[in-house]
């Protein structure tokens, strides 16, 4: 068995070759994640690269990226496998076309065909399983589903294979790389937390925002991006219905790129913080907070 | 310093650790605990980072538990480990600190000069603001360490927690006036004044470099105490409870924080979690007439019985809460909670007293945010009439006399509160009275059960006229409370 990733700082490596920044925490996950073969659940805040993970990893190891979105309603059909359905009932009339009046041994010999795997329809789940190439199993937002429609995944995520009544066991002839992510609306059962590794992704600290605003964004002085860094740390700090993302923060990099800004004052900052916080009133709270700094603050932390 | 990944004193630390976890409330099941001791095998054990990622990856699953995890962690693993040995006394090597002591005037240095034990307290505050001003992280280190020997007062055997001694610590480097200086010398260095936003920018980088070293000055007092007393004594006090384990009463203000951030994940899980019971408790009794309508088609046969969608009538409720000192912030999350799955209600109405009482409702309403509305009901609502202390009993007369009249059979009464009326009249027929008219009557206490009738404490006064007195002193029992109210 060969992994793709000799130790934790070449998954870091290899994840920088394409531009994901991955810190201590992440880096170790991943290397586990392929050497226990066991699937990684990403739990984080939106927009702090919980989906680029993944796709990075494919990425980096030149694995081919299949995706399971969930949705409230996914069922087994959506995204195991289903029967195609319309062409057994063509095969059968095909069959009609030729008649025999002896009809067992016909009909026994049509409903073998029937249940074969030219009639099965794969989906993400499956196909992860079937795929003779090395693949990466991204299985998104998985809270969305409801907690009965989980139990379809445990049997992939503990013995990566699919039982189908009708054919028998699917087992994996390699195994997949599988992420699941997790906004982390309900809490997820215990059976599939136990199968996984789990890895929580906060927003990046000050250096490593600011790395990534410098490999995101093409042009972005190294002072911007120092400055565009604190600014959105700062922001996180006051009390928002929704801190801004890192995807939010490369907008506001690149607006600011475009715009020709070399050096973030108050107005420029008032005027661009749109991109930053989509909630009027965060939009407001947060002039409110820049704007009255000279006034005394509270410091909460400062007093044990 | 190699150790064999599968050696058994290893593996008898790992059990220790995972027995010290589970003993902290995390909840590690047994693959996750092979799973743990697989992972360790692939990790080079000195990579202390690595390790206790692995770890986490493996035995953590709620991301609430991580800083009980991480408490345990550096408890376990504190002394292990070069680079996180004592060191009495000395400064690492190579640094050099000629530049920081000669800034400094002559006559402050004392005779001796280069042991950090000659220093004196004022070169030791002056290299702290150096190492500040300049975000110096190994330098941070060092003086925390040197802080920690000098200030804390720690004598090997003494029964006295971490808190005091990371109190005595910071007390003397006093951070505030540092943070004060700091800012000082940020607008000094500035070529010309300080705009809002940056000056903004400026604090907030200071505070997060202060905050790295309380969190130095932390573990270096962590680390002395487990020298002195041992892996297991310490973990057992140092342990963090989880934040749905915290008290009410008794919580810090950080473990405050945790819960603030706690209790909205809980809420939306709760909320996701009464619908679903709605949605899927469809067990009523036979429709009779809704079967032989039914019959019609089969030609009068019954043969597919219809049964009644049970809709389980939406209790009206009445959050009656003391929002006096230290019950505070137990109303405070039981509002939120409520407010948050108001919608399993057919109306909330909620009132706070200490020991006058005011309708709060209308703070509540068309808001979107109750975290924002919960704050207004402390800024603005009309509780106090004489004196400002807990009076249960004026609170209940002022609420019986004024909406006494809108308790009615569908309401269900929660009153919120430790019963501690400070020696006031009880006047707890009107806690009959509202029983009388009301579906229920509950009395929540953030107290513990044992102390419960101490003092000026009067719960079961009052509580022979609720249907339930409950202690409530955790999030956890006050989900479950919340849930069974549903």
């Amino acid at each position: 068995m060969s992994f793709s990733f000799a130790d934790v700082d070449s998954v870091r490596k290899g994840l920088s070759s394409v531009q994901y920044l991955a810190d201590e925490g992440i880096a170790g996950v991943v290397y586990l994640a392929e050497r226990l073969q066991k699937p990684v659940l990403v739990e984080g805040p939106a927009g702090t690269g919980k989906t680029q993970l993944a796709k990075s990893v494919a990425e980096a190891t030149g694995a081919r990226l299949i995706r399971l979105q969930c949705y409230e309603g996914l069922d087994e059909s959506k995204a195991l496998y289903e029967w195609n359905y319309k062409k057994q009932l063509l095969r059968i009339q095909a069959e009609r076309q030729g008649e025999d009046p002896e009809g067992d041994g016909m009909w026994q010999q049509i409903e073998d065909d029937l249940f074969s795997e030219e009639f099965l329809l794969t989906r993400p789940l499956l196909e992860a399983i079937r795929a003779a190439e090395p693949v990466v199993l991204l299985i998104d937002e998985v809270d969305r589903v409801e907690i009965e429609t989980e139990a379809l995944l445990l049997e992939i995520l503990s013995d990566y294979q699919v039982s189908i009544p009708e054919l028998g066991t699917v087992a994996a002839s390699q195994i997949p790389l599988v992420f699941l992510t997790s906004n982390n609306t309900r809490e997820l059962s215990e059976a599939l937390k136990r199968r996984c590794l789990f890895l929580h992704i906060d927003y990046p600290d000050l250096d490593r925002e600011k790395e990534i605003v410098l490999a995101k964004v093409p042009g972005v002085g190294e002072s911007l991006a120092d400055q565009v860094a604190r600014i959105v740390r700062s922001v996180r700090q006051i009390e928002l219905k929704k801190a801004p993302s890192v995807s939010e923060t490369l907008d506001w990099a690149r607006t600011l790129v475009l715009l020709g800004v070399e050096h973030i004052d108050a107005d420029t900052a008032a005027e661009t913080v749109n991109i930053l916080l989509k909630y009027r009133s965060d939009i407001e709270k947060a002039l409110k907070e820049f704007a009255s700094s000279d006034e005394e603050f509270a410091v909460p932390a400062a007093t044990p | 310093m190699k150790v064999e990944p599968a050696t058994s004193p290893l593996l008898a630390l790992l059990a220790g650790f995972i027995s010290e976890l589970r003993a902290a409330g995390l909840p590690v099941s047994l693959t996750e605990n092979l799973d743990a001791m697989e992972a360790i095998q692939h990790i080079p054990i000195e990579d202390r980072d690595a390790f206790k990622y692995a770890l986490a990856a493996t035995l953590v699953k709620n991301h609430a538990h991580w800083r009980a995890f991480e408490t345990v962690f550096e408890v376990y693993f504190s002394l292990r480990g070069a680079e996180y040995d004592l060191v009495d006394g000395e400064w690492p090597e190579g640094m050099d600190l000629s530049d920081f002591v000669d800034g400094l005037d002559g006559q402050q240095r004392r005779q001796g000069g280069g042991g950090g034990e000659a220093m004196s307290a004022e070169q030791l505050a002056e290299m702290l603001f150096q190492a500040l001003m300049r975000g110096d992280d190994a330098l941070m280190r060092a003086i925390a360490r040197q802080a920690v020997q000098r200030y804390a007062g720690m004598e090997p055997g003494r029964p006295v927690g971490g808190t005091y001694y990371l109190y005595r610590t910071l007390r003397n480097l006093d951070l505030d006036g540092v943070l004060d200086r700091l800012m000082d010398q940020a607008r000094d260095d500035a070529p010309g004044d300080l705009t809002p936003l940056e000056e903004r920018l400026e604090r907030d980088e200071f505070e997060a470099r202060i905050d790295q070293l309380r969190k130095e000055v932390e573990a270096e007092i962590r680390r002395r105490l487990v020298a002195d007393r041992g892996v297991e004594a310490m973990a057992k006090t140092l342990r963090k409870p989880l934040p749905e384990d915290v008290d009410f009463m008794h919580a810090s203000r950080e473990e405050m924080m945790a819960l603030r951030r706690a209790i909205y994940p809980l809420t939306r899980k709760l909320a996701v979690r009464l619908a679903r019971k709605r949605r899927h408790g469809r067990k009523g009794p036979l429709d009779f007439r809704n079967t032989m309508r039914h019959s019609l088609s089969y030609g009068g046969v019954p043969a597919e019985p219809k049964f009644r969608y049970p809709r389980p009538a939406k209790p009206e409720i009445m959050v009656v809460a003391d929002v006096s000192g230290s019950v505070a912030a137990f109303a405070r999350f039981t509002l939120h909670l409520v407010y948050a799955i108001s919608n399993q209600f057919s109306k909330v109405r909620s009132f706070v007293f200490i020991d006058g009482l005011d309708e709060v409702t209308s703070f509540f309403e068309g808001v979107d945010d109750i975290g924002e509305a919960v704050h207004r009901v402390n800024a603005e609502a009309d509780v106090v009439w004489v004196d400002g202390h807990s009076d249960y009993g004026h609170a209940f007369e002022v609420f019986w006399e004024r909406y006494g009249k809108d308790v009615g059979p569908k309401t269900t009464v929660m009153i919120l509160g430790d019963a501690r009326n400070n020696y006031h009249a009880s006047q707890a027929w009107i806690l009959k009275e509202i029983e009388h008219r009301a579906r229920k009557v509950f009395w929540l206490n953030p107290e513990p059960g044992a102390y419960w009738d101490t003092g000026d404490s009067i719960v079961s006064e009052y509580g022979v006229h609720c249907d339930g007195v409950f202690e409530v002193r955790n999030l956890r029992q006050l989900e479950g409370f919340v849930e069974n109210l549903v």
